[in-house]
């Protein structure tokens, strides 16, 4: 048996906003994922084809048995994995990245934008499971893009922000956080680099934030998304990330 | 052990022919936790420079059909971390000896890391980066100019104390006068090829992919331009050949045996299927067996003998 790879096989695959797919997945692979926030990391076509890289994506909720991916179509590789059909199999590595800690508190805010909220449904889960208040902040361009609203109202409060106003609140999530004067422990957030920096520079103190970068292997080799930090030289977002401690991010320039 | 699958080659007794190249492979401890690392013929380790380098800004990576776009630039903690800490990881989990790729930005720097890093016990070759397309200083010039190659060919052979061999740009107009450049230098092999330049550019804004806008392209894509200049620089030298560019089987590795090469390095594949090194080694004898091969000794270079 292999460690980190394994064939998984499609369970569902639809469509559930703009240019948005929820793929749920079934094999014996989703037990190597161990902790909320871990990725996995796709090859969508055989091996010297076309797209030759895998696909890094978070897991939006897992079980020994199950997993559950939510992607956006953005190219080639994200547009074939649209025409898979239940049943067909999907070479995978499994359980990468340092996932999220589920530190002991009393109130958690997840923050995430567009696809960076999945992984934050999964993180939820299981705090709230451990008897933490969950209050989530999702934003998203306009309300064609929004999604999971209705599953994160199931953890608690729910507050969604669009950039157009189409939706909610107009605005960025950080606006929100401000405007309604969210309390927490510790914020949990994922997203575009710009909401990140955005949050960082909110509060640099009291929080994870979930990056992501284009990877050539995504298990450490290729250090092709080194990441400077103010704890060390640098941090491979694939192995010591995707998730760092907002007093250890250096906001971009 | 397999006989059949062992080579010698100036520094290294291979116990298989298969190497993860430089750069795909960290330094090699990393890989463990996919299967015992002990399996491989050697390591090319990460390319080390005498100072830590931080490498480019990113996106450093981009793809293209059947192939891999990097620009990494030469990440590594430095020579005296590397020897200390890097290969002491290691140590434990590897048992034959390693290559370690050294680069610089000027002469003086190539010729101290490989004074240095040439005692180490677990080293056993050098491989001069002399043509990275990543770095702005030093690094692909040493690799374009045949004089300027074997005068630094002749400097770090004059301080090692292993084999050294020289790593080739396929981006010359003539890679055969760079191999006899530094076989005349005095270089015990050769180890080709390194990537070919390329780029990609975003569809919306116009812009590069690569923060560094060009990068090195490897993978599947570029394994018949690797097999005709391993072919070509065959005929041109006499110091053995490692061979690499886009292998991801055990076929790859016996075509490319057939075109001169006496090892073959493993690098992209690495990548995508971290289990490639030993994919690779695992099903070589079958594919022997199937093409009535009983030893990958008498297969080098022979496709220019039949």
């Amino acid at each position: 048996m292999r460690k980190y790879q394994d064939w998984m096989t499609v369970l569902s695959n639809r469509q559930i906003a703009k240019d948005v797919y929820e793929m749920k997945l079934e094999g014996e692979g989703a037990g190597k994922i161990s902790a909320p926030g871990q990725f996995v990391n796709i090859k969508i076509a055989s091996l010297e084809s076309q797209p030759y890289l895998r696909r890094p994506m978070s897991v939006c909720e897992y079980d020994d048995h199950h997993l559950t991916i939510i992607y956006k179509v953005v190219g080639k590789g994200t547009q074939l994995l649209t025409e898979k059909k239940p049943g067909d199999q999907l070479d995978m590595l499994l359980g990468l990245g340092n996932g999220f800690p589920l530190p002991d508190i009393k109130e958690a805010l997840l923050v995430g934008g567009g696809v960076g909220v999945p992984p934050l449904y999964e993180l939820g889960k299981q705090l709230k499971a451990r008897g933490v208040k969950i209050t989530s902040v999702l934003g998203f361009n306009s309300q064609c893009d929004v999604f999971y609203e209705t599953q994160f109202k199931a953890l608690g409060e729910v507050y969604v922000a669009t950039m157009d106003g189409s939706y909610q609140d107009q605005g960025t999530a950080v606006d929100v956080i401000r405007k309604r004067g969210l309390s927490y422990d510790r914020y949990f957030a994922c997203g575009p680099e710009k909401m990140l920096d955005a949050l960082v520079l909110f509060d640099d103190k009291n929080g994870y934030l979930s990056f992501e970068a284009r990877m050539g292997c995504g298990f450490g080799a290729c250090m092709g998304c080194s990441c400077k930090v103010k704890t060390k030289p640098y941090k491979r977002i694939c192995v010591e990330g995707p998730v760092l401690e907002a007093s250890e991010v250096i906001v971009h320039e | 052990m397999n006989k059949a699958l062992a080579i010698q080659i100036p520094g290294l007794d291979l116990k298989n022919p298969i190497i993860p190249a430089s750069g795909t492979f960290g330094f090699g401890y990393e890989f463990e936790r996919f299967y015992p690392i002990d399996e491989l013929g050697s390591i090319m380790l990460k390319g080390t420079t005498l100072e830590p380098r931080f490498g480019n800004p990113l996106p450093r990576i981009a793809e293209g059909p059947s192939g891999l776009l990097n620009a990494i630039g030469l990440q590594n903690p430095g020579v005296e971390a590397v020897m200390n800490e890097e290969l002491e990881k290691l140590r434990p989990l590897f048992h034959s000896k390693v290559i370690a790729n050294i680069a610089g930005s000027c002469l003086e720097d190539y010729v101290e890391v490989a004074k240095r890093i040439s005692t180490h016990d677990m080293v056993g070759a050098l491989e001069m980066n002399i043509s990275c397309p990543n770095v702005k200083a030093g690094g692909i010039q040493f690799g374009t100019d045949p004089q300027m190659a074997a005068k630094l060919t002749a400097a770090v052979k004059e301080v090692s104390q292993v084999p050294v061999y020289v790593k080739l740009s396929p981006n010359v107009t003539d890679i055969c006068a760079m191999a006899k450049a530094v076989e005349a230098a005095g270089a015990d092999g050769i180890t080709m090829i390194n990537t070919l330049i390329g780029m990609r550019f975003d569809l919306r804004t116009g812009k590069p992919i690569i923060a560094n806008k060009t990068g090195g392209w490897s993978g599947p894509a570029i394994y018949p331009v690797a097999l005709r200049m391993i072919y070509q620089v065959y005929e041109a030298v006499k110091i053995p050949i490692i061979g690499m560019g886009g292998v991801s089987s055990a076929e790859d590795v016996i075509e490319m045996m057939y075109a001169g090469a006496s090892a073959v390095a493993v690098g992209s594949a690495n990548l995508v299927d971290p289990y490639a090194c030993k994919r690779i080694i695992d099903t070589l004898p079958e594919v022997m067996a199937r093409y009535g091969i009983q030893s990958l000794e008498e297969i080098i270079g022979r496709s220019h003998r039949v």
